[in-house]
């Protein structure tokens, strides 16, 4: 069925049925791809995407696993925290682009603050949650068997809550990887989001596809590693059996 | 020598609208070494009193000793067996049982040999790696007893610990803890709703009344070991402490129908 679908689209490619600015063949999109890959720019795209993906997730999860750890162990922590965070959540993170130029000004700053912050909330949020609902029964065994907290939280709360944390980081990389596109067309001048752009200015119909196959391409691959790292972790836990 | 004293122990639930007296005035004193049996319908305060002595939930008032010491916390020196096992299931089966230890601070190498020693004890060598998602009831049972063990708490408190198992299971596992008593001079404290149960492992039974829970009757049982089910002793107590209980079973059910 895909393969016909190709065919078919390149047959009403070649047929002259549209213009190839509209709708560029299959093979126009592969030849530029391969010409793409060749010059070395799409490395130092997807290399300049994946950086900024990386750097601004590990800076926005990185913030909200401990203040959700703690919001989720201590009622005071949330009260005072929980507010503060539900007026700030709903913002989208484009929303925060003309205040983080402003504040950073253009090139990466910007851009990692803008995927800091979208991979920042869906951590936070699911870490609170699996905090808050870790099994008392795990907490007054492992009090039973003389648990300090510190122990406590590293080897009963941690684990219990990693179902949830894994699930709000999943969500954060999906955020990260739509953000890192979206500020790239803004404040950088490289990357997957700027190469769309730019290939825009010239009408390069075929260069715009094929940058949208690669952002595909790269986020199926992060999906597939996001999978591994779930399994691996969770493989004591009972909703992975099948 | 009284080992663990339970002196007036009442407690008082207060909830939204009305306050239950789950116990009431509970004096008992357990002796080192003895195996005792809280025995009762559902409602009638037993896991209240074992969760009193492990130190989950204390007394509203009144006062429980152990070794002369009061109780306010829950420590190693009462383990818990639980109900619903809880055992961590992120943790392996030698994990579960050499995490009490790793708290202790006890070297690695020790561990290892108690851990090996216990999977013994237990039967669970074959299953050192497992996670408990993948082990039946029985054996989660027996991963929650092997971590006891393992910590060597004096005493062990059993919230109906073979509740949920087959008959079977259960007869094992009974056997099985009756050997480690035995063997290891631990005392033990034992909720169970069955009066059979009771019979087959306590040297003391103590019948415990439905709302407020108060001691209804202390029986020692001095029937030796391993007892006989189908005996004739065994039966008699059976009915008596059956009727004991039966009349509270009638009061709890008359509360759930009228609910």
């Amino acid at each position: 069925m895909p393969l016909l679908l190709l065919v078919f689209w390149e047959a009403v490619c070649r047929a002259g049925m549209v213009s190839p600015i509209m709708l560029p063949s299959p093979t126009a999109i592969v030849l530029k791809w391969g010409e793409w890959l060749l010059s070395g720019e799409l490395l130092i795209d997807v290399v300049g995407s994946m950086g900024r993906v990386v750097g601004g997730f590990l800076i926005g999860a990185g913030l909200a696993l401990p203040l959700g750890l703690f919001m989720g162990a201590s009622p005071r922590i949330y009260e005072y925290c929980n507010p503060i965070i539900q007026v700030l959540r709903p913002i989208p993170p484009i929303a925060w682009i003309p205040m983080s130029i402003l504040w950073f000004g253009l090139g990466n700053p910007p851009a990692i603050f803008l995927i800091s912050l979208g991979a920042f909330f869906p951590v936070l949020m699911n870490t609170i949650a699996g905090v808050q609902n870790v099994d008392s029964i795990y907490l007054r065994a492992s009090l039973n068997l003389g648990a300090g907290k510190g122990i406590m939280f590293r080897r009963v709360i941690l684990p219990a809550a990693t179902p949830y944390i894994l699930a709000g980081v999943r969500i954060g990389i999906g955020t990260a990887f739509i953000v890192v596109i979206v500020s790239e067309m803004i404040a950088v001048n490289n990357g997957l989001g700027y190469r769309i752009l730019e290939a825009r200015e010239f009408m390069w119909s075929d260069k715009i596809i094929a940058g949208m196959i690669t952002i595909g391409l790269l986020g199926l691959a992060i999906d597939q590693l996001m999978n591994r790292l779930n399994n691996y972790l969770l493989r004591w836990h009972r909703g992975l059996d099948s | 020598m009284d080992y663990i004293s339970i002196n007036s122990v009442s407690k008082v639930f207060t909830g939204k609208d009305a306050s239950v007296q789950a116990l009431q005035d509970i004096n008992l004193t357990i002796n080192k070494g003895e195996f005792v049996c809280l025995l009762g319908p559902s409602g009638c305060g037993k896991s209240t009193l074992l969760n009193a002595v492990a130190g989950f939930a204390l007394p509203t008032s009144g006062e429980i000793l152990l070794k002369g010491r009061k109780v306010t916390e829950p420590g190693p020196d009462r383990g818990v067996v639980f109900q619903e096992y809880a055992i961590f299931p992120w943790m392996t089966v030698a994990k579960n049982i050499a995490f009490g230890l790793e708290i202790k601070g006890v070297s690695a190498k020790e561990v290892e040999e108690r851990v090996v020693m216990l999977m013994e004890t237990l039967k669970l060598s074959e299953f050192r790696d497992r996670f408990p998602k993948d082990l039946s009831g029985g054996m989660r049972q027996r991963v929650a007893i092997a971590r006891l063990l393992a910590i060597d708490s004096p005493v062990m408190l059993m919230d109906e610990p073979f509740g949920a198992l087959d008959a079977l299971t259960r007869r094992t596992l009974q056997d099985e803890l009756l050997r480690i008593w035995r063997e290891s001079g631990k005392t033990i404290l034992f909720v169970t709703h069955s009066i059979e149960e009771s019979l087959y492992l306590a040297s003391r039974i103590v019948v415990m009344t439905y709302r407020p829970g108060r001691i209804k009757r202390n029986q020692l049982v001095e029937m030796p070991y391993p007892r006989d089910p189908a005996g004739t002793e065994f039966n008699r107590l059976k009915r008596e402490l059956g009727e004991l209980v039966m009349a509270e079973q009638v009061l709890y059910t008359n509360d759930e129908l009228r609910l």
